[in-house]
């Protein structure tokens, strides 16, 4: 074999690096067909999948919230407007390390472990490039601090957004409710694409009864986003629409004069039109600020809020039940006459105390020594307990129960707001239902007084005393006179509605009790007498005092021992000008003592407010 | 070649581009994809004429180096190649040590007026000093031959391999193993070298890739498995193309270009802004032309008269290939992502240099005295 390595010949060499030569454009061509024929897979065969791709990569959905309608009194006062706010809010796709940042943007701006928290909550559930706020209602430091380093920070943004304001901070807070930040919960009761772009919903009051009509519409915008999330250009747009603005039949000033009627005191006062069911005042005590809820209220702020021995969080006027006292006895005594089971001149000896024939137990008169002989105006002016005891026990419990429920009592007044309960109106039925007992007698004795099981609420008590004034007509109380279509700035009258009528066997009877109760004011010996001093008009009221705890038989009630929560509740009702009546109000003061000394002069200031100071 | 110029003006051309050693037909097609690869680049930037003004001048500095080593004589460029071999392995040893970091490689080293990337020698200097070695060789190439060749080789691969710049590897190995390719390595040797490669690929994998270079060939395998990290890129990539369709949106129109949805859109994924703009028949169009390219320079290959000229075209036609199969491949989805750009169409200055000047070489190769066309 010769050794062809040693020698080198062109031809054949040539030949070789030939034969490779074209093997590799073989190969070639075959591996740029590959190339080919995947360009072919992608933008042919596969060209419309990548086209709706590559049109959901560049157009994105923006929402557009609605701005929240306003709410104005009966008079055009600003209750609740918007005002533009600066928030810090963040854009989780454009933030690298979003831990990093969060803990960077502490230097410059503080936020609690609560907004954090609700922050990372939002994050879960946001549309992709949705800025998610992080702090609300940046103050002018903050803004400029965070401002000059915002540069740092990639996807953190200042906006300014129109945020819920109630101008007039604590006032009527218990009428309006408030909103706040829109949590798992609320997503759950609303249509959560209307609330895409919204941040804050309606919590409480009227807030939230009238959420759908205050919310708006929310707008739709398709923008063309780079790959950053920054909108490049408005692809269209449908614009969002305001709410509809919400004019109430709360009068701010009349409302502003029973809040500061009240004093430190706590409890609740409802003064409504009793023509046609418009709530004049609705009033809660102590009040807060529903800004602090708005913006995010701090888990010390809260507590205190809520601990608060006074408990201001509580809308006493809707959810408060209490035993309406003595206020109870004019539907008692008209009951008495309706029925004929008492006459208006009928007479009953006042010891101190009644005692159910073969029963041991007292059942005590407030006055101890006794008030002497009754009728049905001595014992309504005097406030006499025996003598409706007396009459209770005549009536029974079903009488009176169905009576009562006649005014309301027991149901809800179907207020346009959040929070109202029942009260409880108690009967038969209704004790075996609660306590699977059977009805004792003593308890309808009790019942006679007001106190026992029976509870009302100050509304439904108010709304119970208008339908007396009106001599049976029962409106539905509400708080929103018109609604406000915004666009056309038209108003709909929110309808009166007869909740329901008590129709009045003899009107006598109805004028024997009414004279009783305007003899409570104008009489001598009547219990809220000290308040007609200087009336230019005639009003009809009833002084109450609610037990909140039981004196044992054999024990007397202190006024000065006992401790001021345990003290009795103060509670007065009354509707004026008596003949003619304009307003009914029911006032009650927690732990205030006796209804004539506290509560009355509240209701008096209001009755002048809106009587004297409108004409 | 035999082309009928009729006009006295194209003669006149002629005359001058024999004077300058240029070869006519791979002149033109390369200043027409540069040209067009200018129109891409426009796009893919926004509309940036800064950076088309730029790149321009890099084509015309390039093509005056192109035209400078045409001039050089193939003897001397024989002689060069060992110096310019042992300072481009030098240089990447400097950088291991000196060098600056970049996107979280080594690669750069600093001249104070100037920073260059010294792999980029390489892809000259490999293939140059392999084809010196061989060309006098008999050929097939032995074992001997064979183990030095691969030695010269794997020296600098795995020096670049380790800054890491996978994508610069690739080409400058490839380059080298193209030679020995031509010079008729023995299909048994490769096989054997190929069984060999895959059966330790397993072992590559897990020792001599870095974390992302893992992560870019498992994503390539499943996009979808990090749509926001390395998947991104491949999937906003077959995205543009896809949505290209037949004729493309139009040049400046791709919502994915110009939205800056592709990442890297004027250096390695430029294809994808083409391919959303021109569409398959576009792609078709520019495949055509590197073709006509790649196989002018296969043909200069062919009709060389020394194995020199021979080996030294055919592996830089061939490496030329490498850099669009390797680039489309990527941006198409079909390769994992390596940073290789799209030959005379991508951004930057260096490949751009490194192109030109083996076309010089080529264009060198071609007016060697003996060349017979």
């Amino acid at each position: 074999m010769p050794k062809r390595e040693q020698l080198q010949d062109d031809y054949l060499e040539s030949r070789l690096i030939r034969r490779r030569l074209v093997l590799s454009a073989i190969f070639i061509v075959i591996l740029l067909s590959l190339v080919l024929g995947r360009l072919y897979v992608l933008q042919i065969v596969e060209h419309e999948h990548f086209s709706t791709l590559s049109d959901s990569n560049r157009v994105r959905i923006k929402a557009l919230p609605p701005t929240r309608g306003l709410i104005f009194d009966r008079h055009g006062v600003v209750m609740a407007d918007n005002l533009p706010a600066y928030r810090l809010e963040i854009v989780r796709e454009q933030v690298e390390d979003l831990d990093n940042t969060l803990l960077q943007l502490r230097q410059y701006v503080e936020y609690s472990d609560q907004e954090l928290k609700r922050f990372k909550q939002s994050l879960k559930r946001r549309r992709p490039f949705e800025s998610i706020p992080l702090r609300l209602n940046l103050n002018d430091e903050e803004v400029a601090r965070l401002a000059v380093n915002l540069h740092r920070f990639e996807g953190v943004e200042i906006n300014a957004r129109l945020t819920r304001n109630y101008p007039q901070g604590a006032h009527a807070v218990h009428a309006l409710g408030y909103v706040s930040r829109i949590d798992e919960r609320d997503l759950g009761e609303v249509d959560g694409a209307e609330y895409a772009g919204s941040t804050h919903i309606g919590k409480l009051g009227l807030e939230k009864f009238y959420e759908r009509d205050l919310h708006g519409t929310v707008g739709v915008q398709h923008v063309e986003v780079n790959a950053n999330g920054r909108t490049l250009r408005v692809l269209n747009e449908s614009p969002p629409v305001q709410g509809n603005n919400l004019h109430l039949t709360i009068d701010s000033s009349l409302q502003k004069v029973a809040e500061e009627a009240f004093g430190d005191n706590s409890g609740a006062v409802v003064a409504i039109d009793p023509n046609n069911g418009e709530i004049l005042a609705l009033v809660s005590m102590p009040i807060f600020d529903p800004n602090l809820f708005v913006n995010g209220i701090s888990f010390i702020k809260y507590n205190e809020l809520r601990d608060s021995r006074q408990r201001p969080l509580f809308n006493r006027a809707l959810s408060g039940q209490y035993p309406p006292g003595s206020t109870s006895k004019p539907f008692h005594g008209l009951a008495g006459l309706e029925t004929a089971t008492a006459t208006n001149d009928q007479e009953t000896y006042c010891i101190g105390f009644y005692k159910l024939p073969n029963e041991e137990r007292r059942y005590r008169d407030w006055k101890k020594q006794g008030h002497g002989h009754m009728n049905l105006n001595d014992a309504i002016t005097q406030s006499c307990d025996v003598y409706f005891y007396d009459l209770a026990y005549r009536l029974g419990i079903d009488r009176m129960s169905s009576f009562l429920g006649q005014f309301g009592f027991g149901v809800k007044t179907g207020v346009d707001s959040t929070g109202e309960r029942n009260g409880i109106l108690p009967s038969r039925e209704w004790k075996r239902r609660h306590d699977g007992m059977p009805w004792f007698p003593g308890e309808t004795l009790i019942t006679g007084i007001g106190q026992g099981a029976l509870l009302v609420t100050p509304l439904q008590l108010a709304n119970s005393t208008a339908a007396f004034s009106v001599k049976g007509t029962r409106y539905q109380p509400h708080l929103v006179k018109s609604i406000e279509k915004v666009p056309e700035y038209n108003r709909i009258e929110i309808a009166n509605r007869v909740a329901g009528r008590y129709e009045i066997q003899k009107l006598q009877n109805w004028e024997h009790v009414h004279k009783a109760l305007v003899n409570v004011v104008h009489g001598l010996r009547g219990t809220a007498h000290r308040i007609s001093k200087g009336l230019e008009y005639k009003v009809a009221g009833k002084t109450g005092t609610a037990q909140v705890f039981e004196v044992a038989q054999d024990e007397e009630y202190d006024e000065e021992t006992v401790l001021e929560k345990l003290r009795d509740h103060a509670l007065f009702v009354s509707y004026a000008p008596a003949d003619d009546p304009l307003i009914a109000i029911a006032v009650i003061v927690e732990n205030g003592g006796h209804g004539s000394s506290v509560a009355a002069p509240i209701a008096r200031r209001i009755m002048d407010a809106y009587l004297l100071e409108r004409s | 070649m035999n082309h009928t110029f009729d006009s006295d003006s194209t003669s006149i051309t002629r005359r001058v581009l024999d004077a300058l050693r240029l070869d006519p037909v791979l002149l033109s097609l390369l200043i027409v994809l540069a040209l067009f690869g200018s129109m891409v680049l426009y796009s893919a930037s926004g509309s940036d004429h800064a950076v088309v003004i730029r790149q321009m001048t890099r084509i015309v500095v390039a093509l005056l180096l192109l035209v400078a080593v045409a001039n050089i004589p193939l003897r001397m460029i024989r002689k060069i190649s060992i110096w310019l071999y042992l300072a481009g392995v030098a240089m990447l040893i400097a950088v291991m040590f000196y060098g600056e970091v970049g996107k979280g490689a080594q690669r750069w080293l600093s001249l104070g007026f100037i920073r260059f990337q010294p792999s980029e020698i390489l892809k000259l200097a490999v293939p140059m000093i392999v084809a010196t070695y061989l060309a006098n060789r008999v050929l097939p190439v032995g074992l001997k031959e064979l183990v030095v060749s691969s030695v010269l080789v794997a020296i600098p691969v795995l020096l670049i391999a380790r800054q890491p710049d996978l994508g610069t590897a690739i080409l400058v190995g490839s380059a080298g193993f193209f030679v020995l390719f031509l010079a008729g390595v023995r299909w048994r040797v490769m096989i054997s070298l190929g069984v060999l490669l895959s059966l330790m690929a397993p072992l590559l994998w897990k020792f001599a890739l870095h974390d992302y270079q893992r992560k870019r060939i498992a994503t390539l395998l499943d996009p979808e498995s990090d749509p926001l990290g390395s998947g991104y890129h491949i999937i906003q990539s077959k995205i543009a193309i896809g949505s290209g369709g037949v004729y493309g949106k139009g040049w400046l129109n791709g919502t994915q270009s110009q939205l800056d949805f592709i990442p890297e859109r004027s250096t390695d994924f430029i294809f994808s802004v083409f391919g959303e703009e021109f569409g398959f028949f576009g792609s078709i169009v520019l495949i055509l032309i590197y073709v006509a390219i790649i196989f002018r320079g296969l043909y200069i290959a062919a009709h060389s008269t020394e194995n020199f000229g021979r080996l030294l075209a055919g592996a830089f036609s061939l490496t030329f290939f490498v850099y669009l199969f390797v680039n489309t491949g990527m941006v198409a989805g079909m390769l994992p992502v390596v940073g290789v750009p799209l030959p005379l169409i991508s951004y930057g200055g260096t490949s751009m240099v490194t192109l030109m000047m083996s076309f010089g070489l080529i264009m060198s190769i071609r007016s060697a005295k003996r060349f017979m066309v």
